[in-house]
């Protein structure tokens, strides 16, 4: 029988077990939007912006193993959604991005909501399809979900026109699809993997540092039983907090430019370094000349190739899927007659204790205006460590990143790559949708909030009992740090003046609002906000204006000369 | 160090942008790009010319073969290479200069391939330095007008890039 794209489009999302799908309607999708419509198979999450639609599937992605959907419309849909799409790419989270074209033959001609979604989104997906005929459709789709999931996850996005999403065609899904050009490596290289344990072994000073790809190669049990097995300290990255258990004795922090002290430390000065599913990017190793001062020798396993030796040469690269090998590394050394280094090791324990007792994280717990920090903290204590956490970008990403204690995978989501404001509440929805009944709490600022606020409205009409945590300092708080340490104190433009009535502002959502002004409130109101289990409550903390984040590595300076309190 | 690089990429719209936008994108140099059709009507082959660091190189082989488009990479440069460019070059050619010039696309094995009362077309096949070296080796102010192909490679022997 044949059936027009939309129906095709359907059938695919159908096959493909796509749970959600975030979208806005438009003229392009109008023939989609009318086969959404007649099927209940797939749920559709009106979202109040494109931009939204994106983040939305990118945060149900983060959160699950399943790839997000979104649905955009030509034009203008495409245009608002390319940031959503930068920053899932950024992070290599997999999403299927479909968009809607103008008809094939007014491709080119300056239709009414023509935009090149190849060309414009091309540096910043996985890959592009455009299906100029729906006979290629299916398996335009199945390869779209088929490239977005495996590899090093990333976005794809699959432009339709119009008259394809109404042409019909015989349609059969296709069970799997080969790709010549594409086949991701799983296995490690086996004589690779033996180098590396003889450089784990012989280790007198050892470090572990691990990144998003432990989370998204869902390896965290793998992680957590080879640094047992090994004795050795562990950090995470910003991405990949939650890889290895926050509370865990052998993990010393996140590391980088607002790092802890130990990590860095450890991290600067240790003579093999084992990095799994990361990239030394500019956030984590700080000035690569300095970070090479000293010697050490570092393996590297990663599922994409070009992230090895890009910004920093590699002795032992492993090309390979982090679980495979992982599991592969543990067997060696539970196999290996020789063991570690334990005195050695011993010793180096004892300098990282003494690199830990030096506190980095404290902070004034007298203060009488309310501590950003704190409210991280008391929001920790009060879910039990068991909330899913999302942020926006900034002083309130950093702080709870440091001081929300991950001990669980894909608990966090925030976008590390791009660092994109306005992520934060709709990862949320994501979340929510992802799972029912489960906490998901919103750490934000009263900037980055107003970035993407317009999705109250979203979370009102689906029922999604977000807990917005605001800590309002009346300031894009990062940028008047760098602004107060590296710019002489000229807050230019970082200030936040005219700000609404968030309370109010919720209110009139729907929602329910709390204003929070006194270090004493603190903790009592979270209570009650969190007791509201089918509610979104939206607290707004007035916070202290001039806290900064610590320690930090300034631009252009190495892991070590971080700033301390 | 210059470094020419080959790929086979799927015949298909959008690949060519694909390659040279991750050149201008991560900021790689390239001299020169060529991309035509092969004896396999689904397969392009490309050569692209440039020229980095090692590391740079390895990044650019890493970056071009993560493309899904992008079926194989090799860098010629690393083993026995064949290369080759074509350039078409309308020369000055009146006078006392006429014979002159005829014996320079001798010497340079060149062909002259049209022809008028004041104008030679050279066309002239080689290394990139042999085109140079034919342009250096013309007085100032003969050459009207150039066209070069850009380069394109083979490795030599056995060596075969095919999937």
């Amino acid at each position: 029988m044949e059936l027009t794209g939309a129906e095709i489009l359907m059938r695919c999302l159908a096959e493909e077990g796509v749970e959600y799908i975030f979208g806005y309607p438009g003229g392009a999708v109008l023939h989609i939007y009318d086969e959404l419509f007649k099927q209940d198979r797939v749920k559709h999450i009106l979202v109040r912006h494109e931009q939204a639609a994106v983040h939305a599937a990118d945060g149900y992605a983060r959160c699950t193993q399943k790839p997000g959907v979104c649905l955009v419309t030509s034009g203008p849909g495409v245009t608002n959604a390319i940031t959503g799409i930068a920053t899932a790419y950024m992070d290599s989270i997999p999403l299927v991005v479909v968009t809607g074209q103008v008809p094939t033959h007014a491709i080119g001609q300056d239709a009414f909501q023509e935009v090149d979604a190849i060309g414009i989104s091309r540096p910043c997906v996985k890959h592009n399809f455009l299906v100029k005929d729906v006979k290629q459709l299916a398996e335009t789709m199945k390869k779209a979900f088929f490239i977005a999931t495996t590899g090093r996850p990333g976005p794809v996005l699959v432009d339709i026109p119009k008259d394809v999403s109404s042409d019909r065609c015989e349609y059969a899904y296709p069970a799997s699809v080969t790709l010549r050009s594409y086949n991701p490596v799983v296995k490690g290289h086996s004589g690779q993997i033996r180098k590396a344990l003889g450089l784990l072994l012989e280790a007198r000073r050892p470090m572990l540092y691990t990144g998003g790809g432990v989370v998204l190669g869902d390896a965290a049990p793998e992680l957590a039983h080879l640094v047992h097995q090994l004795g050795f300290p562990c950090t995470n990255t910003l991405m990949g907090l939650g890889g290895f258990p926050a509370t865990d004795p052998q993990f010393l922090g996140m590391l980088g430019m607002h790092g802890t002290y130990e990590a860095n430390m450890a991290m600067q000065h240790c003579d093999v370094l084992l990095a799994v599913g990361a990239r030394f990017d500019d956030r984590v190793i700080g000035n690569p000349k300095h970070f090479f001062q000293e010697d050490r020798r570092i393996i590297h396993i990663d599922i994409d190739p070009s992230s090895i030796s890009k910004r920093v040469k590699v002795d032992v690269p492993i090309v390979g899927d982090v679980r495979e090998v992982l599991t592969e590394l543990s067997r060696q050394i539970a196999a290996s007659a020789q063991q570690t280094d334990t005195a050695a090791v011993k010793a180096w324990w004892t300098q990282i204790e003494l690199w830990r007792a030096r506190d980095c994280l404290k902070f004034d717990r007298t203060s009488a205006v309310i501590k950003p920090q704190a409210v991280v903290e008391k929001l920790y204590q009060i879910t039990g460590g068991d909330a899913i956490v999302t942020s926006d970008v900034g002083q309130h990403q950093m702080w709870a990143a440091q001081f929300y204690k991950f001990d669980k995978p894909r608990r966090w989501l925030n976008s590390g790559g791009l660092g994109t404001m306005g992520v934060g509440l709709p990862y949320a929805m994501g979340a929510c949708l992802a799972h029912p009944g489960a906490t998901v709490a919103c750490v934000t600022g009263e900037a980055s909030i107003q970035m993407c606020i317009q999705e109250l409205s979203t979370c009102k009409q689906y029922h999604l009992p977000i807990k917005i945590i605001n800590l309002n300092n009346r300031y894009m708080g990062m940028v008047r740090q760098w602004q107060e340490f590296f710019h002489g104190n000229r807050y230019a433009e970082s200030y936040m003046d005219a700000l609404p009535d968030f309370v109010k502002l919720a209110e009139s959502y729907g929602h329910v609002g709390m204003r929070i002004d006194k270090p004493a409130d603190v903790e009592p109101a979270l209570r009650e906000a969190f007791a509201l289990r089918d509610r979104l409550v939206f607290m707004d903390f007035i916070t202290d204006q001039t806290e900064n984040v610590f320690p930090m590595v300034p631009g252009g300076k190495g892991l070590s000369e971080m700033i301390l309190v | 160090m210059k470094h020419i690089i080959s790929l086979l990429l799927e015949n298909e719209a959008g690949a060519l942008s694909r390659v040279a936008g991750l050149f201008s994108a991560r900021g790689y140099n390239i001299e020169s790009l060529t991309v035509a059709a092969t004896e396999d009507a689904t397969l392009s082959r490309m050569t692209v010319v440039t020229s980095g660091s090692d590391d740079v190189i390895e990044q650019i082989t890493k970056q071009l073969n993560k493309l899904i488009d992008v079926v194989k990479v090799v860098d010629l440069s690393e083993g026995e290479h064949i290369e080759r460019e074509l350039m078409l070059v309308k020369v000055r050619a009146s006078g006392k200069d006429r014979e002159e010039m005829k014996r320079m696309a001798d010497i340079f094995r060149g062909r002259i391939i049209d022809v008028t009362d004041k104008t030679y077309t050279i066309e002239l096949t080689g290394t990139g330095a042999k085109l140079d070296a034919f342009l250096e080796a013309l007085e100032e102010g003969v050459v009207l007008e150039t066209v070069r192909t850009g380069a394109s490679g083979i490795g030599r022997g056995e060596r075969i890039l095919r999937v």
